[in-house]
Parts: structure tokens; sequence; C-alpha cells
């Protein structure tokens, strides 16, 4: 592949090919990231959605390297801006963490050091990658909380997290999260544990400061009616694989595969008419020593035979991919 | 923070007070020390004398009152053996333990913290095993046995380092200390590592323990999302969260270090409070051995209360709950 600078300015953030990562546990190998591909572009927005434990974190930490033993990534690529992270070392990598690549965790009761002030936390994060001053950082941090609609950020900036709610700490991780107006910001679930007004709020914030900075965004999530409103891209994990991936209208409007069905039905503002909810029946497979397949077909209406082979990745219509057999225009209700 | 400080401190008075009782009580309790201060050919007239001058002809409870008003005016009575006043004599003895206390509690920290922080950090390495079982006998081969066997090795067949007294002293403000000289410390070395053993053993696997557990949680991989350093990771955020819970054990074990020193300092013959206390017991001398407790009751109360203030200055999230 040859790079001009033409082609540099056109292509995505982040290219993820074929990204395997697997934890050798001492009862065999546990596959939490089993051949995932995707790409995000500039300022753009990728939902990545599944169940719980379908392996969306690990594709998060494996982006940004803090995969730790008994995890290895086994293969694969991460093209970020053209390199590939998989190939960096150590200390480039960090270079590039909390700088051209953040994170946002999913519980911001636990994200903070609870005997650290929030201005140490900041201003160290500032120092890391940027030679100023401290009052340089400090005037960056108290700059970034005004920016993520923090209330009075030098008051704020001289607490301690347990003097803040649970909104207000994950406010202040994202704000950490963009002292550097990073390139790629991968949201873990950020929301999932905060009421649903700041639900809203946050993500209404954090869509702004994305398109505003042009910073690309995946946003992980195990709730569909989150991605509609939010995501470019959509891809639907299960079991350490996408199963279904494309634009947000396509695979939400028209999708196909049985699992999506599935997690569409669970959605409770999609599903007014009827009176309950669907719940995907059964439960998400083992994932250590899985066996080839299709690792849905315990829980699937359609699966036969066939459903015993990994299904082909089938692209039935541009921008939208599905690996299943037996794809379903309608709901399996 | 105010109103919580003076409740604290009038607990601690009450502890003090209850404690005095106790320790007066007991010390009547463990033996007559007319038996043995007397010589068995002494008249009856002079064992009487002897009995009323040391106060011992009056009942129990007025013996404790006259405790009480002489120990409110700082004194705690006369050993029957030196003659002294009780109090002073502990108090000479006091700078021997002290110094001997601090030197151990130094070297349990300044050994068991890295190397609880190494086998924190590397769990599955050869060395850190090593230093897991290690610890497990600094836990349970007993003091005296520990102490005679580093005799044996590093004074006698060795003949590195000396093994009773204090060796050569400085007087600063009056109070002569070993730790100043180069002898002093000789003879210091011995003694403090095995005073500083169970404890070493202790601050090793609390920090392995609390390494351990934060090294899992979100705010270390957040630490490390943001780019920062390992050094920083680990000094800061790490290092940070587990001082609470080791500082607030070290600064109770000071006492115990002090209180428990009685069987090192027999062993290497150091000139301490322990050594005192021991002498004192096989003596029966009454007023020292009340000294003795009274002081280490107190010595207790007081590491408990700047326990707490450092703790509450330490962990932010005590500090807002204390202030309210
Ligand atoms: N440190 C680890 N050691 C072993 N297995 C792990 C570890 N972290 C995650 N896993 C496994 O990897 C799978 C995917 O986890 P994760 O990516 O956290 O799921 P999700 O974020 O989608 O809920 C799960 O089966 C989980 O048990
Ligand atoms: S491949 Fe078969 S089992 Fe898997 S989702 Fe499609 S129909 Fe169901
Ligand atoms: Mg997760």
């Amino acid at each position: 592949m040859t790079v001009t600078s033409v082609t540099d300015r056109n292509s995505p953030t982040l290219e993820v090919q074929d990204l395997k990562t697997h934890f050798f546990l001492k009862g065999g190998v546990l596959r939490a990231v089993d051949g995932v591909s995707f790409t995000v572009g500039r300022g753009k927005i990728l939902g990545l959605v599944g169940e719980s434990g379908s392996g969306k974190s690990i594709t998060g930490f494996s982006i940004i390297g803090l995969i730790d033993p008994p995890g290895r990534i086994t293969s694969g690529r991460i093209l970020f801006r053209d390199r590939d992270l998989s190939k960096l070392s150590e200390k480039e990598m960090r270079q590039l963490r909390g700088n051209r690549i953040a994170m946002i965790f999913q519980d911001p009761m636990m994200t903070l050091n609870p005997v650290l002030r929030i201005d140490t936390q900041m201003v160290e994060a500032v120092l890391a990658h940027d030679k100023i001053s401290k009052q340089e950082a400090r005037a960056r941090a108290r700059d970034a909380l005004g920016m993520v609609g923090i209330p009075s950020p030098e008051e704020r900036l001289s607490a301690y997290p347990h003097q803040l709610s649970g909104g207000m700490r994950q406010r202040v991780a994202i704000a950490i999260s963009m002292l550097h107006q990073p390139d790629l910001i991968i949201a873990d679930e950020p929301t999932t544990a905060l009421d649903v007004t700041i639900q809203a709020q946050i993500l209404a914030e954090v869509q702004k400061l994305a398109r505003d900075h042009g910073t690309a965004l995946i946003w992980i999530t195990h709730d569909l009616s989150v991605v509609a409103g939010l995501a470019d891209e959509v891809a639907v994990m299960y079991a350490g694989r996408i199963v279904e991936q494309g634009n947000v209208d396509s695979v939400l409007d028209r999708s196909l595969h049985p699992y999506t069905h599935g997690l569409i039905g669970s959605v409770p503002s999609q599903n007014r008419a009827r009176k309950r909810l669907v719940q995907i029946p059964g439960m998400t497979p083992n994932l250590l020593d899985l066996p080839p397949g299709c690792a849905f077909r315990s829980r699937c209406a359609h699966a036969d035979m066939a459903c015993e082979q990994d299904p082909p990745i089938t692209t039935p219509e541009p921008n939208h991919a599905l690996r299943c057999f037996h794809p379903q225009r309608e709901y399996a209700a | 923070m105010t109103t919580w400080l003076l409740r604290r401190i009038l607990q601690a008075l009450l502890i003090v007070g209850a404690m005095s009782v106790t320790v007066f009580v007991a010390v009547n309790v463990i033996g007559d020390p007319v038996e043995v201060l007397i010589s068995p050919e002494a008249t009856q007239e002079e064992r009487a004398r002897l009995i009323a001058s040391l106060g011992l002809d009056q009942p129990l409870w007025k013996q404790y009152l006259n405790f009480v008003s002489d120990a409110l005016r700082g004194s705690l009575g006369n050993s029957f053996v030196y003659n002294e006043p009780a109090l002073g004599l502990v108090f000479s003895r006091l700078p021997a333990t002290l110094e001997l206390a601090v030197l151990a509690l130094l070297i349990a920290i300044l050994v068991g913290i890295p190397l609880g922080l190494y086998a924190g950090l590397n769990p599955d390495s050869k060395a850190s095993k090593t230093i897991m079982a290690g610890s497990i006998l600094g836990f349970s081969l007993p003091t005296f046995w520990v102490g005679l066997v580093m005799i044996m090795v590093f004074a006698v067949q060795l003949g590195w380092l000396p093994s009773s007294g204090r060796g050569q002293t400085v007087e600063v403000f009056g109070v002569r200390w070993s730790f100043l000289t180069a002898d002093g410390l000789q003879h210091m070395l011995l003694p403090a590592v095995n005073l500083a053993l169970f404890k070493l053993s202790m601050v090793l696997r609390l920090t392995r323990a609390g390494t351990r557990e934060t090294l899992s949680m979100d705010f270390v991989k957040f630490a490390r999302a943001k780019g920062l350093k390992p050094a920083r990771v680990i000094g800061v955020h790490v290092l940070k969260n587990i001082m609470i819970p080791i500082v607030t054990v070290l600064g109770l074990e000071l006492g115990s270090l002090i209180a428990f020193a009685v069987v090192t300092e027999t062993i290497f013959d150091w000139p301490g409070m322990g050594k005192l206390i021991v002498d004192s017991i096989y003596v029966l001398d009454r007023p020292v051995i009340v000294a003795y407790l009274m002081m280490i009751v107190l010595l207790f109360v007081t590491l408990n209360l700047i326990v707490d203030i450092l703790y509450s200055v330490l962990d932010p999230r005590v500090r807002l709950e204390s202030r309210t």
C-alpha cells in the first residue's frame, strides 16, 4: 500500500483488521476478541454494541494497549493514522495513550483515584505529554472542566473525587480524556452507571465535543437505543466476534442477524406497542474453548446443521455486513 | 474537628483511668513483695516496720487512692529496690528502648515496603515466592529463638557484631543515645533486627496484599490510560492508597514493639525498660512494675490518638466525615 498525502487525509483514523485478543488461562484459551475488523473515520462515531461479556471492553483495551497477562493480542493489525499499534514499543504506546488515544471507563466511582485531588489527577495527565509549567497545566485542566459543563471549575479542581456526584466524576473523566484533543476516544459504557437524564446530557455533550474537534469516537454500550441517536456506524458483537455491522440506519432499520433482532427487541423505546420486552432467551456462552460454528446457535430460533460451521461474512447491501447462514428480514418474535 | 479531638482525648483519659485500676489490682494479685524483700531471719517487728514504711499495711482501696493522688502530683512511688522514684527509673531506661524500637520500625519499613511492593508487582516470580516464604518464617519463628540463633551465628561463630549491651553512647540533652556512635549502632543492629523481624514480615505482607488489590482497581488502569509512566502509577497512585492501612497498622505496632522489646532486651542484655521490668518482676518491685505498665498504657493511648489523626490526614474520605 502506498500512502500519499492525499490518501493520508482521507484514510480513517482507526482501522482494526482481524484483531484477536486471547486470554491464556489455566483452564484453556479464552478468545475474548476473535477476529474483529472495523474502521472509524475522522470525526465519526462507531457504536460497539453487545451483551455483557461479548468482548467490547477487551476490544477497547486492545486498541489502547492495556491488555495485561494472561491476555495477549495474538494477531491482527490496529492501524491508527496508518501506524500499526500492535508493533509499537511500550514507550511509543505510552506516548499515544491519553494523548492521541483516550479512554473513558464505565464506572465513574472507580475511575478517579480516591486519595488524589482532581487537580493532581488532571495536571499529571497534561504534564505526561506536554512540557509546560504546572500553572499552565492547571489552567488547561480548569478550561477542560468548564468545557464539559462543570460549574465553578476552579473550586472543583481542589476537590477530592468523593466530594463529586457520579455524573460530575464522569464529566471529570471526559474532561481528562479531552485534555490533549485526541484523535480517538474510546468510551466504554460511560453512561451505564448514571441515571437517564444525566446520561442524555453527557451523551449530547460528548457528541458535540467530538464533532467540534474532529475526534473519532468508539462508543461502547449494551443499549442499542443509545447508538441509534448517536452513532454513524454500528458494530454488533457477540462472543468475541462482530456478527453484524454497517451504517447505523441500515443495521437498525433493516437488521438481518437474529442476535441483532434480539437486541432490538429488548430495547424499551422500540417496543412500546408490545406489552413486554422480549429478552433474548438463554445466556451468553462460556468463551473458554468455544467450539467452532456460530456461537449464537444455542439461542437462535433459526439454527440448523449448517450453523455448526463458521458462517461466512456476507454483504446484503453496501456498507452492511453480517455473519449468518440464515439472515432474517422480519423480527423473530 | 475540634469536638472530635476533644471527645477522643476524653475517651483516652477514661481508658487510662480504667487501666490504672486494673494494673493496680493485678500487681497486688501476683504476689507479696515483703516475702522477697525481707530476709527470712527478720523479727516480727522489723517486718511490721517495713510493711508500714512501704504503705502496705493499709487496705487496697486506700493504697489505690494514695497512688492516684501521688500520681496526679507526678509521682508513682519509690522503687522498693533502688529507693528512687519509680517513674524516674523507668524514664531513665526509656531512651534505650525507644531507639531500639524506632530502629526496628525503620528496618521493618525500609525493607518490608520495597520487598512487599516487589512481590505484589511480580506475584509469579521465583524471587517473590522466596520472599513470601521468608515472611512466613518471620511470622512464625519465636523471637527468643531467632535472637539466640542470631547471637550464635553473627556474634559467636562469625564474630561480626557484638551481642550484648549498648556499646558506646553519646549524651545529648542529658540523655544517652547509642545510635549516634558507630560502636553503638553496631551494638544495636542484632537486637533491632531481632525485634524488627515480626513487624517486617507483617509490613511486607500488608504491602503485597495492598499492591495486588490496588493494581486491579479501575483507577490504576485509568492512570495508565492517561499515558503516565509506570514510576508515577506505582509510586503515586498505588503507593498512596496502600500507605493508609500500613501507616495505621505501623502506628499501632510501635506501641507493641516497645512493649514486646522485653524478650529481645533480655536476650541481648539491652538495658532498656524491658530489661528493667523483667528484673523488677523477679523482685516484685511494685512501684516500678506499675510505673512501667502505666507508661505502656499511656503510650498505646497516645499512639492510637496520633494514628487516628494521621489517618484522617492521609484519607480524604475520613477527613470529610469527621468534620461534619
Ligand atoms: N483479565 C481477564 N482474564 C480472563 N478473562 C477475561 C479478562 N478480562 C475479560 N475476560 C473475559 O473476556 C470476555 C470479554 O470481556 P469484556 O470485553 O469485558 O466484555 P464486555 O465489555 O463486552 O462486557 C469475557 O468472557 C470475560 O470473562
Ligand atoms: S448462523 Fe445460524 S445459528 Fe447463527 S445466527 Fe444465523 S441462523 Fe442463527
Ligand atoms: Mg465491558
